[in-house]
């Protein structure tokens, strides 16, 4: 079956208005039980954009809380590694190659786009790869690649270090604001100001780790969870799932993405990742330190490493004041709670990340629910 | 070889060769051969006026050119509008090295397109910048065009019109983009650059309930449509099932992460018209080969300049205007 084919099956809007129609019942009977209306948390972008893209986040609106957790990669970067970015982009001479999403993102003296404005060698590229090749094709200046993104993204950083390491290119190197998604979502379970009923999981992150990862969910903190993949049906199935469960008094690590993720992920990718990168604490915007969520360039490979060859000051670093990305982040406020939606804040002139990225929450309720009023949402 | 050099943008001899072996003839234009300053041009009482500059990359694109592309959007322009194109300037910058070939080729298309779409060149002027300064061929286009009885104004549409889009959505920026990321789809995706003044001009004469008429370019017809709605101040509903897509663009816009519904179009346009006269209407759009996909998309309703779409599943969303990154020089 083409792909094509493969996903218009996964849109067809009979087999969703089918389920959605079994779907709602199940929903108001467990928000009779609960006595408030059901929250469920998803942590990735394009389930955030999808969700809205497709109607579902109007249609379940009266029925479920769809929140929107860390779940895009320029979000959660913090604005410190947005101001080293920055100075790096300063140094004379070297390049810079990024994806687009981190472009117009804020720190706290300017974004990329201005420094390119200014004369700083920026440039858009699509995949690590594509960075070594810039390196390769310009052997007298430096080439940087700024990493951004979760395990979805690092196997094909990982790739492009392998390249360069076959290739003994001496001219490029990685910042790499990397992170992995699990140790964020046991920080949001600890959290007793955040509740979450269930979690409807990332099916690209889960691509690569594989549905076991997340057992500790069920296991440790007892929350009901879904793998799911990204068509209006694949929602609905995730949703209907974690409905099942929660009636069912049970929480396990369901997978309802089964045409895209194993039980034990993409192996290869795996072991890319832990050849070239090991873990660290990191920094997560609005979210803090979060233990062994970050990942750096491993061993040998520090050489690689922007921050180790380039000794650059990213100077003190400021948060916009009244910015909300922490609180929209942890999904403790709704987008369109923040005192600067709409206003201060917007695609054009954004004040923070989560409104920047075509995958933020803020990106996407301006863009899709802007009519909406703070009431409309629910707690 | 020959390639165009500095000198062809002296005003001197090869300027003038230029002019003469190229220009007067590919446009095949009487008025541009009588080389004065200003041309003198016969036009109705009251003129409609526009302009465009164009610097796609690259020059040559499947379905089309620049030079096809600068005739056919001015003349667009104009038509949409609601006035009946009859004269264009066009006005090179080429860059220094440019193969002459390629001058030769795309001013062979524009003057066929001008003759397709029934406009005459009246005026023309070149430049040359050092090479590096430019990117091979930038061409500026005017156009005047007779005013028509009726024509664009969003103050007269009402609750309930219809609203209708001219065929497939997103080909033209579909076209740029594949061919610029060197995507190879099942086939070539074409751009629908087209002059349609044969279809949009006989529309007005035809029919009052014309409200208003508007090419869907850059920023595509999502944008497009939340000008018109803001400027009418009324809202649209846009049933998403209605939208004519080829899937081939579909598809290709969804490998690179892009909404078809912001992506250019240069031989479409969107109409808001009585509800009673849309069935009509796009019968008469799909007539022409170009319009063979012609629909009606959704219906103008009270409110305040929002543009809602009702989702296949039967949820509801907002439609903005492009704001995230723009894709440079698709036309």
């Amino acid at each position: 079956m083409k792909l094509q084919e493969i996903l218009n099956k996964y849109r067809k809007p009979d087999m969703g208005k089918r389920i959605l129609k079994n779907l709602v019942p199940k929903l108001e009977r467990i928000n009779d039980r609960l006595g408030r209306k059901l929250n469920l948390m998803e942590v990735c972008g394009t389930h955030t954009v999808n969700i809205s893209q497709t109607g579902i986040r109007d249609l379940l609106l009266p029925y479920v809380n769809l929140k929107s957790g860390p779940g895009c990669p320029v979000c959660v970067t913090d604005n410190r590694e947005i101001d080293w970015m920055l100075a790096l982009a300063d140094i004379k001479g070297v390049i810079i190659t990024t994806f687009g999403d981190m472009m117009r993102v804020p720190g706290s003296r300017g974004s990329l786009v201005e420094q390119k404005a200014a004369g700083a060698d920026v440039r858009v590229v699509y995949s690590g790869l594509d960075a070594v090749k810039t390196a390769l094709n310009n052997p007298e200046r430096e080439v940087i690649f700024l990493g951004v993104g979760f395990e979805t993204t690092v196997p094909t950083v990982a790739a492009s270090l392998m390249e360069a390491e076959t290739l003994g290119l001496e001219n490029f190197s990685v910042f790499s604001a990397h992170k992995v998604v699990p140790p964020a979502l046991r920080i949001l379970l600890e959290d007793p100001e955040i509740k979450i009923d269930g979690l409807i999981l990332p099916g690209h992150v889960s691509v690569i780790l594989g549905r076991k990862a997340w057992d500790f969910l069920a296991e440790e903190y007892g929350c009901p969870s879904a793998v799911v993949g990204f068509e209006a049906v694949d929602i609905l199935l995730g949703v209907n799932n974690l409905a099942d469960q929660i009636l069912q008094g049970k929480a396990e690590v369901a997978n309802a993405y089964p045409r895209a993720v194993k039980e034990e992920g993409n192996k290869a990718a795996q072991e890319l990742i832990d050849r070239y990168f090991t873990v660290t604490d990191a920094q997560w915007r609005g979210i803090g330190t979060i233990p062994q969520s970050g990942l750096e360039l491993a061993g040998e490979f520090k050489k690689f490493n922007a921050k180790d060859r380039f000794h650059v000051s990213p100077g003190e670093s400021r948060v916009p004041k009244g910015c909300a990305c922490g609180d929209v982040l942890k999904g403790k406020i709704w987008p369109n709670q923040c005192p600067l939606f709409a206003g201060a804040c917007t695609p054009t002139s954004p004040v923070g990340p989560c409104m920047v990225s075509s995958e933020g929450a803020c990106a996407a309720y301006y863009r899709f629910h802007r009519n909406l009023k703070e009431g409309d949402l629910g707690g | 070889m020959d390639k165009i050099l500095l000198a062809h943008g002296d005003g001197g001899l090869l300027t003038h060769r230029l002019i003469e072996e190229i220009f007067v003839r590919e446009f095949g234009s009487d008025i541009l051969g009588e080389m004065g300053d200003a041309a003198g041009i016969e036009c109705g009482k009251k003129i409609a006026f526009a302009t465009d500059s164009f610097v796609v990359s690259p020059i040559f694109f499947p379905g089309g050119d620049i030079g096809k592309l600068a005739c056919a959007g001015t003349v667009n322009d104009l038509s949409v509008y609601g006035s009946k194109p009859r004269f264009l300037s066009v006005s090179f910058i080429l860059e220094e090295g440019t193969p002459m070939e390629d001058l030769i080729k795309v001013a062979r298309s524009l003057g066929e397109t001008a003759r397709f779409a029934g406009v005459k060149i009246a005026a023309g002027d070149t430049k040359v910048v050092e090479k590096g300064k430019g990117d091979k061929i930038y061409i500026n286009t005017a156009g005047v065009g007779e005013m028509l009885d009726n024509f664009s104004q969003a103050h007269k549409i009402k609750t309930g019109d219809a609203i209708i889009v001219s065929g497939n959505i997103g080909d033209h920026g579909a076209a740029i983009i594949s061919r610029r990321a060197g995507i190879d789809f099942e086939s070539v995706i074409k751009s629908d650059c087209a002059p349609l003044n044969h279809i949009i001009v006989p529309l007005w004469e035809a029919y009052e309930g014309i409200r208003l008429m508007r090419d869907p370019t850059r920023g595509g017809v999502a944008t497009t449509l939340k000008e018109i709605a803001m400027q009418a101040s009324k809202d649209f509903l846009i049933y998403e099932e209605l939208l004519p897509f080829d899937p081939q663009v579909r598809s290709a816009a969804e490998v690179l992460g892009l909404d078809p519904l912001y992506l250019a179009n240069e031989g479409k346009f969107i109409a808001v018209v009585d509800a009673a006269i849309a069935g009509e209407v796009v019968n008469f759009i799909r007539r022409f080969p170009e319009g063979e996909n012609a629909a009606v998309i959704g219906e103008v309703l009270e409110g305040r300049g929002d543009v809602k779409v009702k989702t296949p599943l039967g949820g509801t969303k907002l439609l903005d205007m492009l704001t995230g990154e723009q894709l440079p020089r698709i036309c």
